[in-house]
Formats: structure tokens, sequence, C-alpha cells
């Protein structure tokens, strides 16, 4: 709007002065570039089933390439993929001009995208539904393997013993995850011990989990002597993968819940560790709670530092403290990878394992909603 | 309830940054006093300077006097939770605890602080304070919804609510109805008012009709460029910085002719 010898200070004649300047070469250019009426860009549309008549195409193309040539299955999806959008696009560009046909050709590259991320998870469902549907029957929740030598038997005491071990483990993880936030962002700021355990915390998120279960392995070997197999030895090593999940769950509550709020308490003559216990934990309850429900569900299946540290036993053991226990992980892996007589009563009991864990997690995470929208603050 | 503050030669950094400058004036009990003056001349530091809550933004610090009843707010052994208890605020932008209901927040300073209250006893305060407030008649048959659902102007009255709850001696107030419509700024003008027969009250305001409207005395706050300390110009009886300023800058600054 200003003109170019305008030097930015204040004069009467300023207003209304640069648009219609004839020198101002701003205004020529925009001139040329006007958009065009509203009239003109008026343009057909396609018809609703459009893509699906499009999907329909691609997928007769590669079952009539399957069915008359020798090509291979992966071959001709992707050829009937390909032809597929060609013609939808080219449709839409004929009927709708070229900024909807490129809408069209985005739209479809990412439902298609969609659709091939969701087929491992489909995939991986089908199969642990189907094939562990055999042993998901009353005996599987009730009984031990204890004195089961080939069918029947159940996996009692490994559920049992993963829920110990993930509650030994919560029990250990969200205080110190919790506090160690707390620190990072009411009291640390950007002093160099926040920043030392920040990059610690990221260094902690990436260890792989065997390193945990080795640490804890070595931890208990230090302390007790070699041999021990505890309950509570896993419960260390999960905590160790645990911990840092909860610090940035919390860590990210935390930051958004608003200044303001802190303030006000302040104002109201309230010292800082009552705000912090009375009014920024309430407030972000709900985020906290669900970030660390669903730390829970990713520790929850880890195999590999479990088997080195907790071992396996065929009996129920409910104390953390003493001897070895059974879970549902490494129960599965060694279920399937040493299977007795008959083989398929030790694979059922595997699939059913790993139909469980799926299901354990699912419940985690709804919860972890239901939790979340129990605990948000409500405006009515 | 009411007291006077005397301030004396304050300076306020930020850091090393002198954000006010040389700052002294007497704030007289039972009345209003009127803090105006252009963004960022430091009229809001210098508020939140007389309950110490600037210290809350690290770095913060202030040299000189404030003065409340005898006591010195910045004299050692001086706890600031101990002076936000005795002066409170109330803030630009209405914010009532989420997780409380109406009840709760206005109970809030009392709750936080793990004082415990008969039922009776918490109901009486309730009433009070939310009839100080001038919001007892609109909310008290839903006193156990939450706070967040009341209209913006309501939730000021019950921030209002909940700073007197507290039975501060002051009541400072930062911009308290630039967030509002006019009716809701018109109920919050009534009701300081009432609360000065029993409050001695600051107010930071940017509306100028505001502050010929509400106040008893006005200081006016200038700031000679960016990276200059703001400065206290002048201060004296309303009436007088409205119609009759001794300083040229304020007359230009309450004509509307400035900068």
């Amino acid at each position: 709007m200003s003109s170019p010898n305008d030097t930015g200070t204040r004069t009467e004649d300023r207003p209304g002065d640069g648009r219609t300047s004839p020198e101002d070469p701003g205004a020529a250019v925009l001139t040329r570039y006007q958009p065009p009426s509203l009239a003109a860009s008026m343009h057909a549309s396609l018809p609703r089933w459009a893509g699906a008549a499009a999907s329909a195409l691609g997928v007769l193309v590669a079952a009539a390439l399957v069915a008359v040539t020798d090509v291979h299955v992966a071959l001709a999806v992707v050829v009937g993929a390909v032809v597929g959008v060609a013609a939808f696009v080219v449709a839409s560009r004929v009927v709708e001009g070229e900024r909807a046909a490129t809408d069209r050709f985005v739209t479809a590259l990412v439902t298609m995208a969609f659709v091939v991320a969701l087929l491992p998870l489909v995939s991986v469902v089908w199969t642990t539904v189907s094939r562990g549907l055999a042993r998901f029957d009353g005996a599987f929740f009730t009984q031990s393997m204890y004195n089961v030598i080939g069918e029947g038997g159940g996996a009692y005491h490994a559920i049992m013993g993963t829920l110990i071990i993930t509650g030994v483990a919560t029990l250990i993880s969200v205080p110190i995850g919790t506090l160690t936030a707390i620190y990072l962002v009411e009291y640390g700021g950007d002093n160099r011990l926040s920043k030392v355990i920040t990059f610690l915390v990221d260094v902690m998120t990436g260890i792989p989990s065997i390193v945990a279960g080795l640490f804890s392995l070595a931890l208990f070997t230090l302390v007790l002597g070699p041999g021990y197999r505890l309950g509570v030895m896993g419960s260390v090593a999960l905590s160790v993968l645990m911990i840092p999940i909860v610090v940035r769950a919390v860590e990210e509550m935390l930051r958004i819940v608003p200044a303001r709020l802190r303030e006000s308490s302040y104002a109201l003559g309230v010292p800082k560790w009552l705000t912090i216990v009375k009014v920024v934990l309430p407030t972000a309850a709900s985020g906290i709670a669900s970030g660390v429900v669903i730390a829970i569900a990713r520790v929850m299946g880890e195999t590999a530092p479990l088997l080195v540290t907790v071992g396996l036993t065929a009996s129920t053991n409910f104390n953390p403290f003493e001897g070895r226990m059974a879970v549902l992980p490494v129960f599965a892996y060694y279920q399937i990878i040493t299977p007795g007589i008959p083989p398929q009563a030790f694979i059922d009991r595997a699939w059913t394992s790993a139909l469980l864990l799926i299901l354990f997690v699912m419940v985690l995470n709804v919860g972890a909603r239901v939790l979340a929208r129990a605990l948000a603050p409500k405006t009515r | 309830m009411s007291r006077q503050i005397d301030v004396s030669d304050l300076d306020i950094y930020y850091g090393s940054f002198l954000a006010v400058e040389k700052v002294t004036m007497e704030i007289k009990p039972r009345s209003i006093t009127a803090l105006i003056g252009p963004s960022g001349c430091g009229k809001s530091t210098f508020l939140r300077s007389l309950n110490r809550m600037h210290e809350v933004i690290p770095g913060a610090r202030v040299e000189g006097k404030v003065v409340l009843d005898g006591q010195d707010l910045y004299g050692p052994g001086v706890d600031p939770v101990a002076v936000r208890r005795s002066v409170g605020m109330v803030f630009q932008n209405p914010n009532p605890f989420p997780t409380m209901s109406i009840y709760d927040n206005v109970l809030a300073g009392m709750r936080l602080n793990n004082k415990r209250l008969k039922r009776s006893e918490a109901d009486a305060v309730v009433e009070h304070s939310l009839r100080g407030a001038n919001l007892w008649k609109e909310v008290q048959d839903r006193l156990d919804r939450p706070g967040a659902g009341l209209s913006g102007g309501q939730q000021q009255r019950l921030c209002i609510a909940r700073a007197i709850a507290v039975q501060p001696q002051v009541l400072l107030m930062d911009e308290p109805c630039s967030a509002l419509d006019p009716i809701s700024t018109l109920a919050i003008e009534d009701l300081m008012g009432e609360l000065k027969k029993e409050y001695t009250i600051v107010i930071v305001t940017h509306n100028m009709q505001q502050a010929s409207r509400v106040s008893d005395r006005t200081g006016f706050f200038n700031i000679e460029g960016t990276g200059k300390p703001g400065k206290l110009v002048e201060m004296d009886a309303t009436d007088t910085i409205f119609s009759n300023p001794s300083v040229k800058a304020t007359e230009d600054y309450v004509s509307g002719r400035f900068g």
C-alpha cells in the first residue's frame, strides 16, 4: 500500500494514496493477477459414486490380469491401482477441471496409503483371533500348566504374572516419572540439571528392551548374587522402559496447563507446592492418567527383558519377591518354540496368549480414553 | 480492612533490564486508584510488584520500598505468599479453576491452603462473597456447576468473589474489563464502587472513560522509548488529571492526542 518513496513517517495526505497511484508497480502487478470471477469458476462435478466406480474398475483390472495372464498378484494389484486412479483423475479433469482433478488425485493417494497402512493390522488381528479362539476357553483362564504335559492346561499363572509384574512396574515408574516431570516443568526451568535430565530421558526412550532386562539382571546379581529369577527383577526392567514414557507424557500435560491458573492460585496466597498439588495436577489429571495407561500398554507385551529376568514356571506364583514367575509373552514364546506332544496343543496355547495380550492392550487403550473423559475439566 | 500503601523510590528490574524507574506514590485507603498509560509503560509490572506477583517471572526483582500498614513488603523475612494473602489480585482474562465448581472456586483460597471449614461456615462464606461480587442472584441455584460454564463477565465476577473470599486488605485489578462486553463492564464498575467501601483498590486500565468514571485518584505512566524504563509522570485526583493536568504529556494522553 505504501509508495516506494514513503519513508514511513506520518503525513497528512497518507490515507488512500497508495492503491490508485499510477507509478506504483505493486498495483500494476496485482491487476495482472486478478482472480477469475465467481461465474467463471463454476463447474460440474462427478457423481458421488465415481470414487467407488473407479475402485471397482481397479479391482476388476487386477482380477482380470490374474485370471488371464500369469503375472504375480502383487504386480496385478499395482497395475489395477494405477488404472483405477488414472481413470478417476482423467474423468475428474474432463468434467470438473484441473484444480478438482489434483484434489481427486491426492485424495486417492491418501486413501490408498491408509488402506496399505491398515492391512498389517487387520492381518495380525485376523490371524490371532482365528488361531487363538481354539483355546479361548474357561480352562485357559483358570488353570496353570502345573502337572500338564500335553493337551489342556491354561495360562492363569502367566496372566497373574503379567498383571502383578506390570502392576509393580507401574507402582515404581509412575511416582518417579511424575515427580521428574514436575521438577522439569515447575522447578527446573532452563537450568543445567533439567537439560541433563531431559537428555537422559531421551536416551532412555531409545534403549533396546533387552538392555533394560540385562541392566536389571546385573543390578540384582550385584546385590543378591548370581542365579536369581524374581518377578520384581522383571518389574525393574519394565520400569526402565516405562519411566521415560511417563516423564514425557506428564511433562507435556503439565506444560499445557495455562500459566494464568498458577498465577491466580499464587495471587490467592497459595504456596507453590500446594498450587502444583491442588491446581496444576488436577487440571492435567486427565492427560496424565491416559498417558500412564498407554505407557502400561506399551511395556505389557515386552518379552526380551522378562525372558532374562523372571524366567518361566508352570505353576502360579503370586509373590514377585520369591522365585520365578510366568508372564504371557514369555509363556507364548516357550509354547511355540519348544512344543511337546501333541504339538498343536502348545501352538494353540501360544496363539491364545497372543490374543489375550492384544485384548489387554486394547482394553487399556479404551480405558485410557474413558479415564481421560471422566477426569477432563467440565464446562457444564 | 483497607490499608494505605506507600511506595517510595521503587525500581523494578527484569534481570538487568530496568522496567520501571523511581516510582513514589501514595495509595489511599478505601478509594480506587487508577493507573493509566500506553502499552509497555510498566503499569502492569508496577501493579504486580504491589503483591510480589512479578517475582513469578524468573529474574524479576525490585529496589525500593512498598510499605503496607507500616510493614515493608520487601523487607527481610517477609514471605511473598503472606503478602499475596493480604493483597489480592484480579487478572485481565477471567480465570476460574477449570476443575472446580462455582462453589469451590469461591472457596479456592481457603481450600487450596488446606483450611478446613464447617459446611455451614463454607456456605456462609460463599454466599457472602458472591453477594459481594454481585453474582449471587445469577448463580445461587447452580453452585455445583463448573465455573468455566459461566459467561465471561460472570467468570470475572466469580474471580472477584474468589479474591475477596480470602479477605485481602487491598485488591489489585489488572485490566479487569478489557476482555468483557460493555454490559459486563458496567456490572464490574458498579461492583468496584461497592467494594471501595471496604477495600483499597488499584486498577490498571486502558479505558480512560473507565478511569475517569470509577477512580478517585489517577496515576499516569509513560515511557520515553523502546528499551527505556517506564516512569510515573504524574499522579493526582482523577478530576485534575482529566481536566487540568500539570504535565503536557498527560494532557496529550488523556485527550487522545498521543505519540
